[in-house]
C-alpha cells in the first residue's frame, strides 16, 4: 500500500510556473534620457527565455503524466496576459494574472514576487514551483531562492536535468566546477537553467485551443502582500562606450602607437 | 527557338578541339576524361559549345598588365593595390565556389574619382576590368573568367546622406547591406530589400544585378525603389545621375540602363534608394501544406485577407526541410508536411495585425488549407523561423555540387517544374529541391550531386530552359546572366532585343573592357 503523500503527489500533482514579460532578448536597449530606466514604450516584449524553458519542464512532466495540471502565473499590467496566453499555448491548462501596475510595477522585484508566489503555492496547493532561474532584463537569480526560504520548501537550481523518483526530485544543477546532484522531497522549488530542455514552438491548434483556456485575475492585495518596494533606483547608465580600435600598417607603426599610449 | 544556329557561328577552333576532346576520351582513364573535361569546360579558353555553352570563351585580346601599370595604380592607390596571390585567390573565385579566374591585380578605390582615374586608364591601355562587390553572385559573374583586373567597392563604403523625412539614403556602392540595414533601423527606417546574402553583399552589387530578395512582394523591386546612381562609364567620365527626387521626368531615364547590367555598362559608384519606415509589428508565421495546390490556395486567402500588410511569402518542400535538419541541425517547428509556407506581416499598428493574422489563420487552419503550423512576433523567434527559408542555399552547399536554376513561371506551373525535373533525371541526381519567392513567381530549382558530374548537367540543360520557355518564363528570375547563362538568353528575350542590348554595350564601351564574357551571348560580340 504506498503511503498517502505519495499518491497524491504523483496523481494529482499541480505544478506553478511563473512566467515573466521582459523586453525581447533581440533588441537594442536604450536607457531613458532621465536615467530612470530603460525606454519600455512601444518596445518589443516577449516571456523572459529561461520561463519558456521551465515551461516547457512543467508541459513535458504532464505529458509523462508525472503531474497533473500546470498553472502559469504572471506578475504585472495587462499586457503580461499575452505572456500568459503563451504559456497556455505551449501547454499550460490555465493562468494566474496577478495584477501589478503603474508604479508598483516599476519597482516590482524578486522579493515582492516570491511573497506573491508563496502565498499562490499555499491557496492553490501547488506541489512544486518552476522557475527560470533568472529574468534577462534584471539578471537577479533571486525569486526562486526567496520562494522557497518563504515556504520553506527544498530548492534546486539551476537545474539542467529533472527527475520525479516517487515523492522525490532529482535535480542535476549546473555550478561553477561541473555538475552536482541532489535528491529534494517534494513540495520543492525548480528554477531552470538553460540547458534543461529546448522550449517547443507553440503551433496553431494549440494557440486555437489556448483562446479558451482560463486566466483568473488576482490582486497582490487578496494575497496578503505588500508590494511596495525598499529599494531605489538611482541611476541607470549605459555601460561606458567600446574605444574603437586603430589599424596600423606596419611593425614599425605598432611600436610608435604602443609607446605613444604609454604601454612600452 | 534555333538556338543552335546562333551556335554555328562560334569559332571553328574550339568546336573542333571540343570535338576531339570527345573523339578521344572513351580510350583514356577516368582520370584523363575528367581532365580534359575540365581543360574543356572551365576557364581554359577551349570555349563555350553547344555541350557547354555554360564555359568560358576564348580570351579576348586584351592587354596584359605591365610593371608600368602596376606602378600606376600603386601610385593612385597606395597600399590599396593587391598583388599577393594569397590575398587574391578570395577574389579569384566565386561564393559558390564553382568558378575561378587568374587575376594578379585587386584594386580597392576609396573615391569616384579614384574609380575614374582607374577606367581611364584602363581604357585607354585596353585593359579588362572586372567589378567586384560582395562576390556574393551566383552565376560567375562576379569574379575574373582570366587576368582582368578586379575593381573592388569593399573600401567605398560611407553613407553619404539620409533625409528622415523623404526615408531616402544615399551612400557609397561598397556599403554592406546587413550595415545599411542597421543604419537605417537606428532611424526607424529600413531598406527596401533582404536576402540571404545581407552579411556579405554590397548595395552597388545588388543594383548592379537588380536583386529582388525576400521582401520584393512589398516594397517592389530596386527599378522602383532606386532613385539615384553615380556611374563610372568605361571611359572615365562620371555620370552623375544620383538625384534624390521621387519624381523626376526630364528626359531619359539613364540610370534603369545600369540597374541589372552585371557591371558591364559602367560602374555604380554611389546609390540613392528610397527606403520605408521601419514596421512597428512584424510577425512570421510557418505553416505546413500537403500540396501545391493547397499552397496556392493559402497564398490567394492570404492576399485577400492580409492584403496591405502582407510583407513577404516563400516556400520551401519537405526535400529542403530534410536537407537543413541533417546539414544544420536545424529543428522543424511543426509536423512534418510536403510543403512549408513562411509568411511574413509588416505594420504600425501590433494589435490590428494581430488581429488580422489571427483571423487568417483560423480561417485557414479550419478549411484544412493549412494542416500545422506557427506564429512568432518575438524577434528571436522571427529570426529563427526565417532561418528555416534563408538557409536552404547554405545547406544544399554541403550536399557536394549544387546546380543552381532561378527561374520565374506563371505561379500554378512553378512546382511542376520541379516533379518534372524529379522523374527526368531519376536516380541520377541526389536531391531535386524547390523552394524561393512564390508570392513572385520565382522558383530556385536545386538540383545535388556528390560531385560535378557533366552527364546529370548534360541531363539538366538545355531541358530545364526548354521547359521554362514553353511556359514563357524567364530563365533567371533575379540571379542575373553573369557567365554561367548568358548564352541562355535567347530562352528569354527575342533576338531584336539581344541585338539592341548589343548595340547600346558597343555604344558606352566600345573596347569591350567592363566586365567581359559576362551579361551578353558570346556571338553578339
Amino acid at each position: 500500500m504506498l503511503p498517502l503523500r505519495f499518491r497524491r503527489v504523483t496523481m494529482s500533482a499541480r505544478v506553478l510556473v511563473g512566467v515573466k514579460r521582459v523586453i525581447d532578448y533581440a533588441v537594442k536597449i536604450r536607457v531613458k534620457p532621465d536615467r530612470t530606466g530603460v525606454v519600455t514604450d512601444g518596445v518589443k516584449h516577449s516571456m523572459n527565455p529561461f520561463c519558456e524553458i521551465a515551461v516547457e519542464e512543467a508541459v513535458k512532466l504532464k505529458e509523462k503524466k508525472l503531474v497533473k495540471e500546470v498553472v502559469a502565473v504572471s506578475c504585472g499590467p495587462q499586457q503580461v496576459q499575452e505572456t500568459i496566453r503563451t504559456a497556455l499555448a505551449m501547454g499550460a491548462d490555465r493562468g494566474i494574472h496577478v495584477e501589478v501596475s503603474g508604479k508598483d510595477y516599476e519597482t516590482l522585484g524578486p522579493l515582492q514576487v516570491s511573497k506573491i508566489f508563496a502565498a499562490l503555492a499555499k491557496k492553490e496547493q501547488a506541489d512544486l514551483i518552476i522557475l527560470g532561474k533568472q529574468a534577462i532584463d534584471d539578471d537577479c537569480n533571486q525569486t526562486g531562492q526567496m520562494t522557497a526560504a518563504l515556504l520553506d520548501w527544498p530548492q534546486g537550481t539551476f537545474a539542467s536535468e529533472v527527475t520525479l523518483e516517487a515523492d522525490k526530485l532529482k535535480v542535476v544543477r549546473e555550478i561553477d566546477g561541473g555538475l552536482e546532484t541532489i535528491k529534494i522531497k517534494l513540495p520543492a522549488v525548480v528554477t531552470a537553467d538553460l540547458r534543461l530542455n529546448t522550449p517547443r514552438y507553440a503551433t496553431l491548434p494549440n494557440i486555437m485551443k489556448a483562446k479558451k483556456k482560463k486566466i483568473v485575475n488576482v490582486k497582490p492585495a487578496d494575497l496578503g502582500v505588500d508590494v511596495s518596494s525598499r529599494l531605489e533606483v538611482l541611476k541607470v547608465d549605459e555601460p561606458p562606450q567600446r574605444q574603437s580600435g586603430v589599424k596600423v600598417e606596419t611593425v614599425h607603426d605598432l611600436v610608435e602607437k604602443l609607446k605613444e599610449a604609454g604601454r612600452i | 527557338m534555333g538556338i543552335f544556329q546562333r551556335f554555328a557561328r562560334i569559332p571553328l577552333k574550339s568546336t573542333y578541339i571540343w570535338s576531339l576532346c570527345r573523339q578521344y576520351s572513351t580510350d583514356l582513364t577516368a582520370v584523363d576524361r575528367a581532365l580534359i573535361q575540365h581543360r574543356c569546360v572551365h576557364n581554359r579558353g577551349l570555349g563555350a559549345s553547344p555541350g557547354n555553352p555554360g564555359a568560358a570563351p576564348p580570351r579576348l585580346p586584351f592587354s596584359r598588365v605591365t610593371q608600368e601599370d602596376l606602378a600606376f595604380f600603386r601610385t593612385l592607390l597606395p597600399g590599396r593595390t593587391i598583388t599577393d596571390p594569397d590575398l587574391l585567390k578570395s577574389s579569384n573565385v566565386d561564393w559558390l565556389k564553382t568558378v575561378e579566374g587568374n587575376s594578379e591585380v585587386l584594386l580597392r578605390p576609396k573615391t569616384t574619382e579614384e574609380v575614374s582615374q582607374i577606367l581611364r586608364y584602363c581604357n585607354e591601355r585596353n585593359l579588362a576590368v572586372c567589378p567586384q562587390g560582395g562576390n556574393t553572385g551566383l552565376v560567375g559573374g562576379s569574379v575574373p573568367v582570366f587576368d582582368e583586373i578586379i575593381l573592388s567597392t569593399s573600401l567605398m563604403k560611407q553613407v553619404i546622406t539620409f533625409d528622415n523625412i523623404s526615408g531616402i539614403l544615399t551612400c557609397q556602392a561598397g556599403c554592406v547591406l546587413e550595415n545599411l540595414s542597421n543604419y537605417l533601423e537606428e532611424r526607424d527606417f529600413i531598406m527596401p530589400l533582404d536576402l540571404g546574402a545581407k552579411g556579405s553583399c554590397h548595395i552597388g552589387g545588388n543594383v548592379s544585378t537588380n536583386a529582388g530578395g525576400l521582401r520584393l512582394l512589398r516594397y517592389g523591386s530596386l527599378r522602383g525603389t532606386v532613385l539615384g546612381l553615380e556611374v563610372v562609364l568605361a571611359d572615365g567620365r562620371i555620370l552623375n545621375c544620383l538625384a534624390t527626387l521621387r519624381k523626376d521626368n526630364t528626359g531619359y531615364d539613364l540610370k534603369q540602363l545600369f540597374i541589372g547590367s552585371e557591371g558591364t555598362l559602367g560602374v555604380i559608384t554611389a546609390v540613392s534608394i528610397l527606403c520605408p519606415r521601419k514596421p512597428k509589428a512584424v510577425n512570421v508565421a510557418f505553416l505546413g501544406c500537403s500540396s501545391f495546390q493547397q499552397l496556392l490556395e493559402t497564398f490567394q486567402c492570404c492576399r485577400g485577407m492580409l492584403g496591405e500588410i502582407l510583407s513577404a511569402f516563400e516556400f520551401l518542400d519537405a526535400s529542403c526541410m530534410s536537407l537543413l535538419e541533417k546539414h544544420l541541425k536545424l529543428t522543424n517547428p511543426i509536423t512534418e508536411s510536403p510543403f512549408y509556407i513562411v509568411i511574413e506581416t509588416a505594420g504600425s499598428n501590433a494589435t490590428h495585425d494581430e488581429e488580422k493574422l489571427h483571423k487568417f489563420l483560423e480561417e485557414v487552419m479550419t478549411s484544412s488549407l493549412v494542416t500545422d503550423g506557427t506564429v512568432a512576433t518575438e524577434a528571436t523567434k522571427i529570426k529563427a523561423l526565417w532561418s528555416l527559408r534563408e538557409r536552404v542555399t547554405e545547406a544544399l552547399t554541403h550536399e557536394g555540387y549544387t546546380y543552381k536554376y532561378d527561374i520565374s513561371l506563371p505561379v500554378e506551373k512553378i512546382y511542376d517544374l520541379v516533379q518534372d525535373m524529379r522523374g527526368h533525371l531519376g536516380d541520377m541526381a541526389k536531391n531535386v529541391v524547390g523552394y524561393g519567392h512564390v508570392g513572385d513567381g520565382n522558383l530556385h530549382l536545386n538540383i545535388t550531386s556528390p560531385s560535378k558530374d557533366p552527364a546529370l548537367l548534360a541531363a539538366i540543360e538545355p531541358y530545364v530552359y526548354e521547359w521554362t520557355s514553353k511556359w514563357k518564363g524567364s530563365i533567371s528570375a533575379e540571379h542575373g546572366l553573369g557567365l554561367k547563362k548568358r548564352n541562355y538568353i535567347y530562352y528569354s528575350k527575342p533576338s531584336e532585343a539581344v541585338a539592341l542590348m548589343g548595340s547600346i554595350k558597343a555604344m558606352l564601351d566600345p573596347k569591350g573592357i567592363l566586365n567581359p564574357y559576362k551579361t551578353l551571348p558570346d556571338n553578339i560580340h
